[in-house]
């Protein structure tokens, strides 16, 4: 339990609706949700959801904090649109599924184990340092993120995979000391700490 | 007809000895053949992509965007943004018009872009669009048949679209359930379209593949198997994220589930460019892991 989660549990005492629609991505669309249930047939690693976006609807609006943000369900997604062409209000279903990752993320509350959770950390911290994506830095990173020993099982599992595409000409084995980024690595640094700050301070993550 | 120009947005994806490498190998040819002229994005940056949103809010994912239009704008101004991978292309539009409707997101994100002096420099204006678009919107399939020189008769070719060209905007206004430029753009370079495709819009999974490779190898295994009974002997596609997903995989979905896929998946790139008469190299065709022995025999010819 992070010191953000408890304040923001204080502020918005019961009233989860509230927080969401204050903190989260495209949070205040969540009230026009009728319940269709068309998006809940929509995803297509459906039955890995554990709440389909209609049911997490409902919970917020029924008040389920916990439930909700520390729910597996939403790093299933595969940004699919799916559900946004669909859906007779026109809900942005997709950015609220990815609002409410991030958010359980920034509190400290998020599903621990979920792999997707793990590797879109690991990606961005990849991309805001030099700009550009090392795909052979965020492969190898992917795969020991279990340890050593999980690493090297999953490394020999992906070994086809990997030197196919070194054959290829598809992915640089030096890449490590290779990959450069993008020159003004200094710019985008600040601009990103920048747009953080900015972030924490609407949100008031920020003390 | 005369040359026509953009600013081009390559992605990660596709600089040198990336995974799509070979989809920008034969871009190149594709555009010498059609004398269009891109004009790199000088020092562009990645878009986050779809996956970007746990660590990078929503503000600096905007603001990764807004650089590259930025730039774009400053350096090649008025011309169209152009994309070649379906999730920087959506990645980019999405920043443009999440700005275009909020004053505070659009004066937050020009604060931080002030840190990268760019700040003057993102006015939003200029039209985000996938190559494909370009294609079809700016050359139409009737000039896109004129330069075909060699044309891929009798290959099946299955059409795999995916999402992220299709939804939310979609390319020249098809319907999501059933778009068919892929499948004209087949016909339009001699080959036959695998019509009724009915796994052409299927998700692959997009990033989850490399998170979650068991649930997205279920979803890769729909979109081979219905690409084969229906008869294709390859399958193209308009996104390198696709590309890889439908392809890399292929030995060890068989390793699973005892099938015996084996099927080329290439980009409507490097059909064009060997209908445009380039050779394999100059196709990107070293680059596919499983060969396209087809087009390889008619670029060789
Ligand atoms: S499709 Fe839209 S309205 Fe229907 S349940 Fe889903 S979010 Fe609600
Ligand atoms: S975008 Fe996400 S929430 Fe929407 S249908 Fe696809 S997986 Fe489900
Ligand atoms: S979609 Fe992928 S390849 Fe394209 S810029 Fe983003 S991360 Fe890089
Ligand atoms: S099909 Fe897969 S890679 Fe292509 S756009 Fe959809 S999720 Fe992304």
């Amino acid at each position: 339990m992070t010191a953000t989660n408890t304040a923001m549990v204080a502020k918005y005492q019961n009233n989860f609706l509230q927080e969401v629609e204050a903190n989260v991505e495209e949070g205040d669309w969540v009230k026009m949700c009728m319940q269709c249930g068309v998006c809940a047939g929509s995803c297509p690693l459906g039955n890995a959801w554990e709440h389909p976006p209609q049911e997490i609807f409902m919970m917020i609006r029924a008040g389920k904090r916990e439930e909700v943000l520390s729910s597996e369900s939403m790093w299933m997604c595969t940004s699919c649109y799916n559900c946004i062409v669909r859906c007779p209000r026109e809900l942005p279903i997709t950015h609220i599924m990815h609002g409410l990752a991030n958010y359980a993320h920034r509190l400290g509350i998020a599903h621990k184990k979920n792999p997707t959770r793990r590797f879109a950390k690991i990606f961005w911290n990849n991309i805001s340092k030099s700009g550009r994506v090392n795909e052979l830095s965020l492969s190898i990173k992917l795969y020991f993120m279990d340890g050593i020993v999980s690493g090297i099982k999953k490394g020999l599992q992906m070994m086809g995979v990997g030197l196919g595409l070194v054959k290829t000409g598809r992915l640089d084995p030096m890449a490590l000391i290779s990959h450069k980024g993008i020159k003004d690595t200094k710019g985008l640094q600040a601009m990103l700490k920048k747009a953080n700050e900015i972030e924490d301070k609407r949100k008031g993550y920020a003390s | 007809m005369a040359k026509k120009e953009y600013s081009f947005y390559p992605g990660c994806s596709s600089e040198r000895k990336a995974s799509a490498s070979n989809y920008m190998v034969s871009v190149e040819s594709m555009c010498k053949t059609l004398d269009i002229q891109l004009n790199e994005i000088p020092d562009w940056n990645c878009c986050g992509a779809s996956i970007g949103y746990a660590e990078g809010g929503e503000l600096p994912r905007h603001t990764l965007n807004a650089r590259n239009i930025a730039l774009s704008e400053k350096h090649n101004a008025n011309q169209d943004i152009v994309a070649t991978c379906a999730a920087c292309w959506l990645g980019t539009k999405e920043t443009q018009e999440r700005l275009s409707h909020s004053e505070q997101m659009l004066a937050d994100t020009k604060e931080s872009l002030k840190e990268a002096g760019l700040e003057n420099d993102y006015k939003g204006e200029v039209p985000i669009r996938h190559m494909v678009e370009v294609l079809i919107e700016d050359f139409g399939y009737e000039a896109l048949g004129k330069p075909v020189t060699k044309p891929l008769q009798g290959i099946k070719i299955a059409g795999y679209v995916g999402c992220q060209t299709n939804r939310p905007f979609g390319v020249d206004g098809e319907s999501f359930e059933n778009p068919k430029y892929l499948d004209k753009l087949v016909e339009t370079m001699g080959a036959e379209p695998v019509e009724n495709y009915d796994q052409k819009v299927t998700c692959c999974g997009g990033a989850l593949a490399f998170s979650e490779p068991e649930k997205s190898q279920v979803q890769i295994k729909k979109i081979i198997e219905s690409a084969y009974d229906h008869g294709a002997e390859m399958i193209v596609t308009p996104c390198p994220v696709c590309q890889m997903n439908v392809e890399v995989y292929q030995d060890q979905i068989n390793k699973t589930y005892g099938t015996k896929f084996k099927i080329p998946v290439t980009y409507y790139s490097q059909l064009m460019a060997v209908a445009y008469g380039s050779n394999a190299k100059e196709a990107g065709l070293n680059g596919n892991i499983v060969r396209a022995p087809q087009l390889e025999e008619i670029a060789a010819k």
